[in-house]
């Protein structure tokens, strides 16, 4: 058992060096691509972070993530497009807009189980992406170009990439760590043994939906910060952002690397948005084989990467 | 003076008729599409995604055929059979090694199996999306009731799907295969104690439901669309009948599948002129897209609160 | 005569056409240890599932400690000491044996939203689950993951989590099931001692654990009540008696 666990520690830690040390290479190779390919994905990584909070650990599975994502980035857009430039009211009101919704869809959700819960959060984003695609105050279907990133009175220039990647791998790495925290604590256990056995634990006397409903908020109000830091990122945002098959993209990266374990899905996000970028320089068609790529995870990748990782040191 | 408020009144009045039976019609459509995720879910205990890429080939063989052979009633038939026939083939070659997995699994695998679906349709048929002409005779419109017309096709849809209604109806409430149909998942053992191939019905289930989402595609594909991502969008719309109408039923998802084309449908018709009575006219136009696209999510949010196991639901606790 | 801790008055539970519980009423005083019997059909884990609030009955009571909880949750009755054990074994597979234990004290404890602080380090938690842990003689498998234990040793652990919540009753669904002799004789010189902790009503097929533990035992024929009685006099009761033997066809199942 020791072994494995180091083993996965020791890729999490080559992992985490790497992402620190990666605006180095990228400006002693003077490529800036793979500079603005991983601000993109260690974004992406958070998001994956906060669905594995409620998916890996909670066994809530939420097809309606990407919601938030949204959400936090309009919150970015609408304030700056009012005249409102400072992140310090934005940000915070992309992460209340996300904490109050998660909030709202989590109580009514979670009043279901199983593939309910599935179809229901899925719906609900789909709201989202068209109540966002009927603004047409804010761009509606077309999206709404953010002209100046978020200030933050001088501490930090978001515009320059160097300064704004390290601020969302910063986002990251306390993403990581506060569900490190979150998931040993005595909230955790409890919304762990909900995931294992909702029965047993009702019997010992915990009501369930509200101990979820708590860890659906945070991680609700998580994924509106990487909303909050993509619409930066881009410049833009727009309901694309929210379509269903971005939640389908979320999803993936928590499974690919391995629900439940602390950096899986840091790791997922890695290897599917960098398999997703060089399959599509080889064929505009990527999707065909993305596709079948995951039904065939599903038949035969039990626990995802760390997973695998996990039992090749074992054996 | 008199003759304008009564002309009025009247254009008021077929225009409340139109939208009432394109309500309908669309109601119907949602019904074929959610009863063929219901069955499924319900015999095979087996979470489709994909069901919505059934739909889109069912539009887009209809197009393609229609436009090959030259004849309309020709080129769906052959649409059908295929869309039929492409259910069967992605059974046996894909879904059916996912029975018994987690629901999750199901989730992943079908999501994939959309990625793919809509790059090969954007591979065979280009991005832009086809189009299905109507042959004359279908376009006439028709006199229901002195002096109201609607569309012949659009009356059509409606007709063809009553009638494919009342043929489930039929055969799950008559039939022995109707009561393992009610009966549900868990009795599996039951199924097979009963001496039926197993695997066999669970193809002919597939296959059904299957032909019952391409059929819903290929009757909308001349008056709606015929384009890569139409299965996702009203895919999404089922699962929602779903919830309201009831686990495992059926029934539950007739009456809620008419109860959300009747909503969307007049809503999105009369809610705009509605809001500019009460609120200021920009107030109203900013309002009104995004309030009629959420009416039928705030009915599914008000019986999720009210009635967490839907309207009809088969079992009762 | 003291009020009983639990008091089952004219409870009914229909499945469609079905009367699974039948106009049921009896008394379990505290302190005793009240076993429930009946052959198979005869409604007893029905009759749990609405004690415990799996299951809504259709009409009649409930009433534990003076309190009415007909229809409160699961939950809110293991908060006011009606802990119970599980007819199939329901534990937390990929936790420890002290784990689970663990988990019911923290319930026991309240404060359960604490985000921060390693809640598997907590001494107040962890001397609580040894405690129980000993108490039913699974100390040493402490730190053992539940899917690695034995049968045996998991209806133990579920006896050591009902524990854990300081309960005022305890309702043991079968807890014998699946044992081997040396195993069944562990448990019940356990619920022996434990009868002098809390009151315990025992739902059981093992007749010789039955008759040596119970003060009192009632037996259940098509969800009704048909005797309720000390041992002695049960064993000599004619229609129990007929009811296990075979005429059982006497005591009539209403339409």
């Amino acid at each position: 058992m020791t072994s494995s666990f180091n083993l996965r520690n020791a890729v999490a830690a080559i992992v985490v060096v790497g992402l620190l040390l990666l605006p180095l290479f990228s400006q002693a190779t003077g490529n800036v691509f793979v500079l603005t390919l991983f601000t993109r994905i260690v974004i992406f990584a958070l998001a994956a972070v906060s669905l594995n909070l409620i998916m890996g650990y909670g066994g809530m599975m939420s097809f309606g993530h990407a919601a938030y994502l949204g959400i936090g980035g309009y919150a970015v857009g609408i304030l700056a497009a009012e005249g409102f430039g400072s992140g310090f009211i934005q940000w915070p009101v992309a992460l209340l807009a996300s904490a109050l919704f998660a909030l709202v869809i989590g109580a009514l959700s979670l009043r279901t189980r199983g593939v309910y819960f599935i179809m229901i959060t899925l719906a609900f984003a789909q709201m989202a992406y068209y109540v966002a695609s009927g603004l047409s105050r804010y761009g509606g279907d077309d999206g709404l170009t953010i002209y100046k990133r978020s200030t933050f009175g001088g501490l930090i220039n978001l515009s320059n990439r160097v300064q704004f990647y390290y601020l969302c791998l910063f986002c990251l790495l306390g993403g990581v760590f506060l569900v490190w925290r979150i998931v040993n604590s005595r909230f955790g256990l409890v919304v762990q043994g909900l995931r294992s056995n909702e029965q047993r634990m009702q019997a010992i006397g915990f009501p369930a939906t509200r101990y979820q409903l708590v860890c659906f908020v945070i991680a609700g109000t998580m994924c509106g910060l990487a909303g909050a830091l993509l619409a930066n990122n881009t410049d833009f945002i727009s309901p694309a952002v929210m379509y269903w098959t971005r939640s389908g993209d979320l999803m993936v990266m928590v499974i690919l690397g391995g629900m439940g374990s602390l950096f899986g899905p840091v790791v997922g996000a890695i290897v599917y948005l960098v398999l997703e970028e060089f399959l599509s320089q080889v064929t505009e068609y990527w999707a065909m084989i993305m596709g079948p790529l995951l039904l065939l995870i599903v038949l035969f990748g039990r626990g995802g990467i760390m997973g695998l990782i996990g039992r090749f040191s074992r054996g | 003076m008199g003759a304008e408020k009564t002309g009025v009144s009247r254009t008021n009045m077929l225009l409340v008729v139109e939208q009432f039976l394109n309500g309908l019609q669309f109601g119907l459509l949602l019904f074929l599409l959610a009863a063929g995720l219901t069955l499924v879910f319900g015999i095979m205990d087996l979470v489709n995604l994909a069901h919505g890429s059934l739909y889109m080939m069912g539009a887009y063989f209809a197009a393609t055929f229609v436009a090959w052979s030259g004849s309309f009633v020709f080129g769906i038939v052959l649409a059908l059979g295929a869309t039929l026939l492409l259910g069967i083939v992605l059974e046996i070659v894909a879904l059916r090694h996912l029975y018994g997995r987690d629901h999750l699994d199901h989730v992943l695998a079908t999501f994939g199996l959309i990625l793919f679906f809509n790059d090969l349709v954007r591979l065979v048929w280009g991005p832009a999306g086809l189009a299905l002409p109507l042959p004359a005779w279908l376009t006439v419109p028709v006199q229901i009731v002195p002096g109201v017309f609607y569309p012949a096709y659009r009356l059509a849809i409606i007709v063809v799907a009553l009638a494919v209604a009342l043929m489930l109806y039929l055969v799950v409430m008559r039939t022995r295969i109707g009561m393992l149909i009610r009966a549900g998942a868990s009795n599996r053992e039951m199924i097979g104690a009963l001496g039926i191939n197993i695997k066999l019905l669970y193809t002919l289930v597939f296959g059904l439901g299957a032909a019952l989402a391409g059929l819903a595609g290929l009757m909308q594909a001349p008056i709606l669309t015929v384009q890569i991502g139409m299965g996702e969008n009203i895919l999404i719309l089922a699962f929602v009948v779903i919830v309201i109408g009831g686990i495992g039923s059926i029934r539950g998802a007739f009456v809620a599948a008419i109860l959300v084309g009747m909503i969307d449908t007049l809503g999105r018709a009369f809610l705009p002129d509605l809001l500019r009575r009460i609120l200021s006219s920009a107030a109203a136009s900013t309002a009104a897209p995004a309030l009629s696209s959420m009416l039928i999510y705030l009915l599914m949010a008000i019986v999720l609160v009210a009635r967490p196991e839907g309207l009809f639901p088969a079992n009762r606790r | 005569m003291a009020e009983p801790l639990l008091r089952i008055e004219n409870l009914v539970r229909r499945f469609g056409g079905i009367v699974a519980t039948d106009n049921l009423s009896l008394d379990i005083a505290r302190g005793e240890l009240h076993a429930i019997i009946g052959p198979n059909g005869a409604g007893k884990t029905t009759l749990i599932s609405q004690l415990i609030g799996q299951l809504r009955p259709t009409a009649g009571t409930i009433r534990f400690a003076g309190q009415d909880v007909t229809h409160l949750p699961a939950w809110k009755r293991s908060r006011l000491g009606l802990a119970r054990s599980f007819q199939i074994t329901s534990l937390l597979p990929n936790f420890t044996a002290a784990d689970n234990v663990a988990l019911a004290a923290q319930a026991r404890d309240g404060h359960s939203f604490r985000f921060f602080g390693n809640a598997r380090q907590e001494k107040q938690l962890r001397a609580a689950a040894h405690a129980a842990l000993d108490r039913v003689g699974l100390l040493g498998r402490a730190d053992v993951v539940v899917s690695r234990l034995s049968h045996g040793e998991q209806r133990e652990l579920e006896l050591a989590v009902a524990l854990a919540t300081k309960p005022q009753l305890l309702l043991l669904d079968e807890p014998m099931a699946g044992l081997g002799v040396t195993e069944s004789a562990r448990m019940v010189k356990l619920l022996a001692e434990l009868r002098q902790e809390v009151t315990i009503v025992l739902v059981e097929h093992d007749m010789n654990a039955v008759f040596v533990l119970a003060d009192r035992i009632t037996v259940l024929v098509y969800g009704r009540v048909i005797a309720s009685d000390v041992p002695a006099a049960i064993r000599t009761n004619e229609e129990v008696k007929r009811a296990y033997l075979g005429d059982q066809h006497v005591v009539t199942a209403h339409d």
